[in-house]
This record gives structure tokens, C-alpha cells and sequence, in this order.
């Protein structure tokens, strides 16, 4: 990212926000391993783990992207009508908890899914979804709207301006324009979700069919919850950390940076969009395979919606506080990151992703436990900790937007002695709306559906609506869990519409 | 807890509220999740234990019982809680072990299949663990008539799940030194593994399965709760392993009293009634009044198994590393 001079902003806030990152990242493992009682290293079957995690991650990333390709493209060439709406609906599975979506994609493709009942039908054998294949299918799920929706931010990041100059002439978009872009968004994209994919442990194991499926985050279950070994714990977190570092630092290698000057805003106009057919088979496939799941959760959540218990409510109202409260959180700290900077910052970005969620909650729990009663401070330490795991993906969607605007603007305000009130508010935060709006709208509806850390810590006044819709499975009501599930991802995506739409609110786009 | 915190973001308002019951004193149950629910046990028993012994009964709900002996261990001598309630036998060795608990010093008369002699760890209720089906489909006799069959089932990951561990234990003991082979031939059924019990009944309850693994009182819910009898429970030759799930005092315990009073409480009437309609387990001590209606159709297996906690802990790894590698193939 180029690092033209630009006018300086406070440090403070950055440090404090790079400061929270280490304390829940790296101090919360720190906290494990100095609870632990080092034994034996690890045992043969967690280097299997390690395997299979890095094996299913890097066909999941690999696939996400590319299949995000095509569909951002389209996205970004045609115009239509739904066109935003279906842009913010194909968002919707990257937010939905695990269970829920593990039991929508079962509707589609499971035993009894639509999927088989239409083979059967037409003659042919049913196929069985459990496997490798039936993990990397469920990643793609939960992750290609991601890349969709990260790669369709590079297109429209081009200038309408090159477009015209391409075409006036006559040169190749592709390899002028959209290349380059593509290889400034699509490592960081694949980076992300290889992360996403590298800490998954329930989808993995029950799409896995079986102990095949053991990631390094269930190994580290396991010697938390089973052997009670946190020496173990500790130490697969680090070789999660280690293949993070890694990845990363490959990432970094790869990502070339976006070569030509801005422009001025204008509508982008296309001359070189071919025959539609290619786009819209492209967005018509993706719009089936990531919306039917919706459908058939929504489907299985109407009947009951009316009879749920009241707690649920209360539990519901307790999520959006939450999730307002991370979101806002989230966004100050990526603000704060973004505006400073470098490379510190993209490795600060990043690391939360490579968290395991209950070392952190464990680690949380055993920093918190000496001074106050977990069950007091469940609702803030959630807050916390999910405007921490929010924050690599609102970095990734603001911190690109932002170093454009230093590197376009960053010489001009110098020139004028605009001071840096003035700077952050009347230049920086208009041009970075919309990724601004995008990241509020992801952290506020990733913190809704998150049950990491307010499993260990809540009591009955602390539950969370994704935590009730469990004690409602557990407690045989599946019936009512499911529209609990429905509650949820109406709220989680209503957040998210209200913070994107703002983002977008002066945009033609 | 329950009554003081309301603004979930003003933690501090929490502190200064506790404050407000300190003349009541205060019993804390830690235990599992699902207890504390308001469709599980935990409120009707502490309406009933708190009209008689003058105390505010706190319940600390925290995952599963494996979940719960993990918070235990982190929480250490320095734990608030004066008595641990939910742990089962696989797990009271490593309890044991912590050092943390005292003698219960409770003489009851427990209906239990089994002899009682723990004199740290008490049982509030039991069940067995069973495949569940649907009515009417072919239901195998034994867990190797199931393994030989094409029946598809779910069960959970014993890494992460106590009815997960009680299938492995279930397995080891009646089968021994040929459970691999058992595990081997099972391998075709097994849909496949989840974390933990309600992602395995889910996907049960959704047709993704003909049976999954969980309790022979579990069509009693469905019978009594929902008013279906399509679900039953198939009962099996080898013999069924139990789950005995029990509490124990916390030795370093501020409230002794009032511990020995709860455990006391714990095998009477006020407390054993509620458990077959909220835990949807058998009761340590059958109620004055019976079963509810609907338990006499549940299935009684012929032979009960269950391993000593001694005997539990020593077999379990090898049992989970025999267990992986016949599913890893």
C-alpha cells in the first residue's frame, strides 16, 4: 500500500486498539499456557488434524474465489432490477451460525434434501453430502459471499474514468484494468477466508461424516474439554497462530498494488460487456445455490414464529444491544488502524482470525476470573471479543479504501495545511462510506450470531439470542429453536441491510 | 443473578446489586447448561429449595457436563461454587482428582439398577444410553445387528459430548477387546458425527438419519410433551450403558450447612419430582406418586452396563484412539 505523505493523525487510538487485539489474541493464550502444566508435545493424531485443517481450507478459499470471480464481474457489468437486493440477500449465509446453515444446506443437499429427491425422481442414485467434499461445499456456502462481495468492491473501485480511456483506445480492459485489480483484492480475499476455514471446527466435523474431518480447532476442543491438557491447548493454538503467519505472509508476497490515478466518481460506463447470457448464468447459479438454503431455514422457522417463549425475545433484544455495541466499537478501532497504517497494522488485521475461539474464551475466562464473576461481565467481555473477531474484516474492507484516499489526496491536503480534524472528518470518512457502512453492518451481524465467548461466561440474564436458540435444541424444542434461527437471521441480516444501505445512501451503485 | 442485571452493558450496576442480597445467604449450584433452562429443572427446584431453607439458591450454567468438570479445573480452589451438580460417571475420576470435593455424608435409599457406594458423588438421576428411531421401521436387536444392517445413524464425537463418550464407554464394555472390529462394522452406518447432542437429534428429527443416538427416555418427551409416539427406543441385546449423573460438595465451600441441606434436598420428593418432566431422566429416587404417565411404555433393557469412574478413566483413551482410527479408515 503506497504510504504517500499524508497529513498526520493521533497515534493513541491505534496503539489502544492494537493493544486490545494482543490482550484478546496473543494475552489470552498467554494466559492458557501459563494456567498449563507443560507434558508430552503433540500426540500423532493431532499432525493429522493439521493436515485435514490446512487441506480443507485451502480448497475452500481456493474455490470460494473462484467462484466469487465470475459473479462479482456480473455483478459489476450489468445492471438490473433487485440488483442491490440480491447484492445484500447473497451476503446473508456468511452470517448465519453454523447450525443453522449446517441444517439449511442439509435441506438442499442432505438425505432428504431437494437435491436427492430430484435425482431420485429423475432415476438417479442419491449422493451423500459428508466428506471433504461436503465440508469445502459448506465453506463456499458460509464463504463466497465474502469474496463476492470483496472482489465486486474492487470493480467498482475502478474509475470510471480508465474505463473510458480503455475504450477510447480500444485496449483490453482485462488485462489493463481488471488484472491489476485483481491482483491488489483477490490474495487478501483467499487469505481471509483460508483463515476463516483454518479455525472451523463444528462444520468440518458434522459435514466430515467423521473423525476424518478433525481440524486443529476440534483437537484443541479436545484437550481443553477431554484431556483437561492446556500445555496442548496452548500449543496448537501457536501452530495455528504459525500457519496464519504463514499464510499471511505468502498472501502478502502475491498482492500486487492497484497501479493508476484516481478519478472524479463518475457512474462507470461499460463498452466492452459482451453477450449477457455469461453474467447473468454466473449470478443466476450463484443466487440458487446460496439463497435456497435461506428459504428452506425460513421455510422451517414460520410455523412457530408466534409461540415462541418470551425469553427469546429478551434474549433477542440483549443480542442487538450487543451487536451495536461491537459494531460500534469495531468500527472505531478499524478507523483507527486504517488511518495509521503499514504493515504492524495488516498483521493486527489478520490475527484474530487465527484465534482459536476457546482459547480466547478460555484465556478470557481466566484473566476475568480473579477479580469479578465471569456471569457479570459476560455481556462486555462479548462485546469485546466480538468487535475484536469482526475487526479483520472491516480492516479489509476500510483500510484499502482509505489508502487510496491518502495516495489521491493525501499531497493536496498537505499543500493546504488541512489539519487533521478536518482531514479524517471531511475527506477520509465521506470517500470511505460505503466500505465503512459494509464493515459496520458485517461486525454488527457476525456479533448477533456469534456463541464463542458467552457460553463460558453467561448466566440465565446474560443469554444471547444465538445461546437460547441452543437451550432450545437441547431442550428437545426444536420446533421453537428453529424460529429462534429465523429471528436470528432476520435480525442479523435487518442490521447489516441498515448499515450497508447507509453506506450506499449517496452512491449510484 | 437472575434478578439484578437487566442493562446488559452496565456491569458495574451488576456489582453494586449483588450487594443488595448479601444478608440472605447464598448457595451456588455450578452445573450444565441445560439444568438451569427455563424448560429445564433448575427453576421449579429453586422455588421449591428456597421455601425451605431460608437462602437465595443461585444456579451457574455453563455447557455440558464435560464443559462443566473443564470450568471446574480452570476455576480451582478458588471457585465460588458450594456444590457441582451434573457431572456423570465417565467424568467423576478426573473430579475426583482435583481434590476439591468433600464426602456428601448422605444416606438415601436410591432406586437405582445398580449398588451405590461413591461417598463423594451423589446421583440426583439416571438413564440409558440408546439408539432412537422412528416407529415402525425394521429396529435391530443388538449394537451388532445395527453395525450389519444398512441403518443410517448419528451419534456425537465422545471429544466433545458426554452421550458421545457414553456410546465409546457403551461399546468398550460390551464388546471389550473386540470394540475396534464393532467400531469397523458400525463405520457404514454412521451418517455422521457432531459436537454435540441437539445438532445430532436435529438432523435425527429432520430425516437425516433412521436413529440417532441419545436416551431411552427421550420418546417420553415426545409422548408427554408433544403428544407423538412415533418415536421409540431400541432396546439392545449386549445390554445398555447408563449415564448416572450426580453432584458433589465443593470441600473449600463457605456455606457447609446449607450444601449438606441441598443434598439432602436433593434426593427428596421436592426435588426428584421435577427431574422426569424437565431432564427427561429417571429420578435417583422414584417419587411417592410413580413415574409420570407415559414412562411405563418406555423401554427397560434386560442388562445394565456401566464402568466404575476408576475403570471409565483408565479405558478412555485407548477406547477414543480405537474408536478413531476404525472411523478414520
Amino acid at each position: 500500500m503506497a504510504h504517500s505523505a499524508v497529513p498526520v493523525t493521533a497515534r493513541w487510538p491505534s496503539a489502544a486498539a492494537a493493544a486490545l487485539v494482543l490482550v484478546l489474541t496473543l494475552g489470552t493464550l498467554g494466559a492458557v499456557a501459563w494456567r498449563a502444566e507443560w507434558g508430552g508435545g503433540l500426540a500423532p493424531a493431532d499432525w493429522a488434524a493439521i493436515r485435514f485443517t490446512v487441506i480443507q481450507s485451502l480448497l475452500s478459499a481456493l474455490l470460494s474465489v473462484l467462484f466469487a470471480i465470475p459473479v462479482a464481474r456480473a455483478l459489476a457489468r450489468r445492471r438490473f432490477r433487485g440488483r442491490q437486493l440480491l447484492i445484500t440477500l447473497l451476503g446473508a449465509p456468511f452470517l448465519l451460525p453454523v447450525i443453522v446453515a449446517v441444517l439449511g444446506l442439509l435441506a438442499i443437499f442432505g438425505r432428504g434434501g431437494l437435491l436427492n429427491d430430484g435425482l431420485v425422481w429423475l432415476g438417479f442414485e442419491p449422493i451423500s453430502i459428508f466428506g471433504l467434499h461436503g465440508v469445502v461445499l459448506a465453506h463456499v456456502f458460509f464463504n463466497m459471499p465474502l469474496a463476492v462481495r470483496f472482489i465486486l468492491q474492487g470493480w467498482l473501485s475502478i474509475p470510471a474514468e480508465r474505463f473510458r480511456l480503455a475504450a477510447s483506445l480500444n485496449a483490453p480492459v482485462g488485462r489493463l484494468l481488471e488484472w491489476p485489480m485483481l491482483r491488489a483484492v483477490v490474495p487478501s480475499t483467499f487469505l481471509v477466508i483460508f483463515l476463516i476455514c483454518l479455525t472451523s471446527f463444528a462444520v468440518a466435523l458434522t459435514m466430515g461424516g467423521g473423525p476424518r474431518a478433525t481440524t486443529v480447532e476440534l483437537a484443541i476442543y479436545q484437550a481443553v474439554r477431554f484431556d483437561f491438557d492446556l500445555g496442548r491447548a496452548a500449543l496448537l493454538a501457536c501452530i495455528q497462530f504459525a500457519l496464519c503467519v504463514a499464510a499471511a505472509a505468502l498472501a502478502w508476497q502475491v498482492t500486487g498494488t492497484d497501479p493508476i490515478g484516481s478519478g472524479l466518481d463518475r457512474v462507470v460506463q461499460r463498452w466492452d460487456r459482451g453477450r449477457p447470457i455469461g453474467d447473468y448464468a454466473s449470478i443466476g447459479l450463484a443466487a440458487v445455490f446460496l439463497l435456497f438454503p435461506l428459504v428452506m431455514i425460513a421455510l422451517r422457522g414460520v410455523p412457530g414464529f408466534l409461540d415462541m417463549p418470551g425469553s427469546v425475545w429478551a434474549a433477542a433484544l440483549r443480542s442487538v444491544t450487543v451487536a451495536i455495541g461491537s459494531a460500534t466499537l469495531c468500527i472505531l478501532m478499524a478507523v483507527a488502524l486504517a488511518l495509521r497504517g503499514g504493515a504492524m497494522v495488516s498483521v493486527i488485521g489478520v490475527m484474530p482470525l487465527a484465534a482459536s475461539g476457546l482459547v480466547v474464551g478460555t484465556g478470557a475466562f481466566l484473566l476475568v476470573f480473579p477479580f469479578v464473576r465471569p456471569a457479570e461481565v459476560a455481556l462486555p467481555v462479548t462485546m469485546l471479543v466480538n468487535a475484536t473477531l469482526a475487526l479483520p474484516f472491516a480492516l479489509r474492507s476500510l483500510a484499502p479504501a482509505v489508502a487510496q484516499v491518502n495516495q489521491d489526496y493525501g499531497r493536496l491536503a498537505l499543500s493546504l495545511s488541512v489539519d487533521r480534524w478536518s482531514w479524517v472528518a471531511l475527506v477520509i470518512l465521506p470517500r470511505v462510506r460505503r466500505p465503512l457502512g459494509f464493515a459496520a453492518g458485517l461486525a454488527a451481524a457476525l456479533s448477533m450470531g456469534d456463541l464463542g465467548v458467552i457460553a463460558l461466561f453467561a448466566g440465565q440474564a446474560q443469554e444471547t439470542l444465538p445461546l437460547a436458540m441452543y437451550r432450545l435444541m437441547g431442550a428437545y424444542r426444536m420446533d421453537a429453536a428453529a424460529s429462534a434461527a429465523l429471528l436470528l437471521v432476520g435480525l442479523s441480516f435487518a442490521l447489516f441491510w441498515i448499515c450497508d444501505r447507509w453506506g450506499r445512501a449517496n452512491a449510484a451503485v | 443473578m437472575k434478578k439484578t442485571t437487566y442493562l446488559p452493558a452496565v456491569a458495574g450496576l451488576a456489582l453494586c446489586a449483588t450487594g443488595a442480597l448479601a444478608d440472605t445467604p447464598v448457595l451456588q449450584v455450578m452445573t450444565y447448561d441445560s439444568f438451569v433452562s427455563e424448560w429445564g429443572p433448575g427453576p421449579a427446584i429453586e422455588a421449591a429449595f428456597e421455601a425451605e431453607c431460608a437462602c437465595d439458591l443461585q444456579f451457574v450454567g455453563t455447557g455440558d457436563g464435560a464443559a462443566l468438570l473443564a470450568r471446574l479445573q480452570l476455576e480451582g480452589p478458588r471457585t465460588d461454587a458450594d456444590i457441582v451438580l451434573g457431572l456423570d460417571t465417565n467424568l467423576t475420576a478426573a473430579a475426583r482428582e482435583t481434590g476439591l470435593f468433600a464426602p456428601h455424608g448422605v444416606e438415601a435409599d436410591l432406586d437405582l439398577p445398580i449398588a451405590w457406594t461413591d461417598s463423594e458423588f451423589l446421583p440426583f438421576d439416571w438413564g440409558y444410553f440408546a439408539f432412537v428411531g422412528n416407529a415402525g421401521a425394521d429396529a435391530p436387536a443388538s449394537l451388532q445387528a445395527l453395525a450389519d444392517s444398512d441403518t443410517k445413524i448419528v451419534i456425537q464425537d465422545p471429544r466433545s459430548s458426554t452421550p458421545g463418550l457414553g456410546l465409546l464407554m457403551w461399546v468398550k464394555t460390551a464388546y471389550g477387546d473386540d470394540a475396534p472390529a464393532l467400531w469397523q462394522d458400525l463405520s457404514d452406518n454412521i451418517v455422521t458425527v457432531t459436537s454435540g447432542w441437539s445438532e445430532a437429534y436435529g438432523m435425527f428429527l429432520e430425516g437425516e438419519a433412521d436413529a440417532v443416538l441419545s436416551y431411552t427416555t427421550s420418546p417420553a418427551y415426545h409422548l408427554i410433551a408433544e403428544e407423538d409416539d412415533s418415536k421409540v427406543a431400541w432396546a439392545f441385546d449386549e445390554g445398555h450403558y447408563m449415564q448416572v449423573e450426580v453432584a458433589g460438595k465443593v470441600a473449600g465451600t463457605d456455606q457447609p450447612e446449607l450444601a449438606d441441606q441441598f443434598l439432602a434436598f436433593m434426593v427428596s420428593e421436592g426435588f426428584q419430582s421435577v427431574i422426569p418432566t424437565t431432564n427427561w431422566m429417571y429420578p435417583a429416587v422414584t417419587p411417592a406418586g410413580g413415574l409420570p404417565e407415559g414412562f411405563e411404555t418406555l423401554v427397560t433393557p434386560a442388562r445394565s452396563l456401566l464402568l466404575s469412574p476408576e475403570d471409565a478413566a483408565a479405558k478412555r483413551d485407548a477406547a477414543l484412539d480405537e474408536w478413531r482410527t476404525a472411523l478414520s479408515q
